[in-house]
């Protein structure tokens, strides 16, 4: 029952992820493309805890702390590249 | 034209020392779990480009005045020591010892040379990740 259960949230998730890939090659503009990105990443950290509970282990925790991470990071790069043309600047006070 | 980056800039006071704690973590842990040398460098190097972004180069080496290539050999001269340790004492090279002490605080712990050979591996990750991020940012 509870494995059925756990099927059902892998599918709807799956399916999600479908609307926000529509979304990632669709999208008129960038900032689109990058939000649906961001969500994907979230998503993807949805289908690894899910993944984990369904295989009975507990090896994966570490993945999902590090995927947050890694979306949160790259989404503010791309933000930072959309609104300053360069991600890392040399000196801000000029 | 000078812009105001305060959310970002807020947040990244925050969830910077959460990352490089989830990076010394997964690195001290590394033995009996998954992670180690490599992911928690990457991880570290997360958190320093987290602060590059949110602001800028000369800042965050006014923060950090670590020589990164200098890093880079720290660590390679760290894990080969580490792994002609088994010369001094007539074993093959690469052959790690451990013990298990009783500390005051932590209590029956192991101790592994093992552990230097990552720290040797954490330090050039690190420091090769930033050497490239860096000379990438300073060009203009």
């Amino acid at each position: 029952m509870f494995d059925l259960l756990l099927k059902i949230a892998l599918l709807g998730v799956s399916l999600s992820m479908i609307g926000f890939l529509y979304r990632l090659i669709k999208g008129p503009s960038v900032p689109d493309r990058v939000v649906a990105l961001d969500a994907m990443g979230i998503n993807l950290i949805a289908i690894v805890a899910l993944a984990s509970i369904v295989m009975d282990t507990s090896a994966y925790l570490e993945a999902i702390l590090l995927l947050g991470i890694l979306s949160f990071i790259g989404t503010v790069a791309f933000a930072k590249f959309l609104e300053k043309g360069e991600i890392i600047e040399n000196d801000r006070d000029r | 034209m000078k812009q105001n980056d305060l959310i970002l800039q807020t947040v990244t006071k925050v969830a910077a020392f959460v990352i490089l704690l989830f990076a010394v973590a997964i690195f001290l842990g590394g033995h009996y779990s998954p992670g180690g040398g490599f992911v928690g460098g990457l991880m570290t190097s997360a958190a320093i480009v987290l602060l590059l972004l949110a602001y800028d180069i000369k800042t965050v080496t006014k923060i950090l005045p670590i020589d990164y290539k200098l890093m880079i050999g720290l660590g390679l001269f760290i894990s080969s020591l580490t792994v002609a340790g088994g010369l001094v004492f007539g074993v093959p090279l690469m052959t790690h010892v451990y013990r298990y002490i009783d500390l005051p605080i932590l209590g029956h712990i192991s101790l592994h040379t093992a552990v230097l050979f990552d720290l040797g591996v954490y330090l050039v990750v690190v420091g090769v990740t930033m050497t490239i991020i860096q000379t990438i940012g300073e060009s203009e």
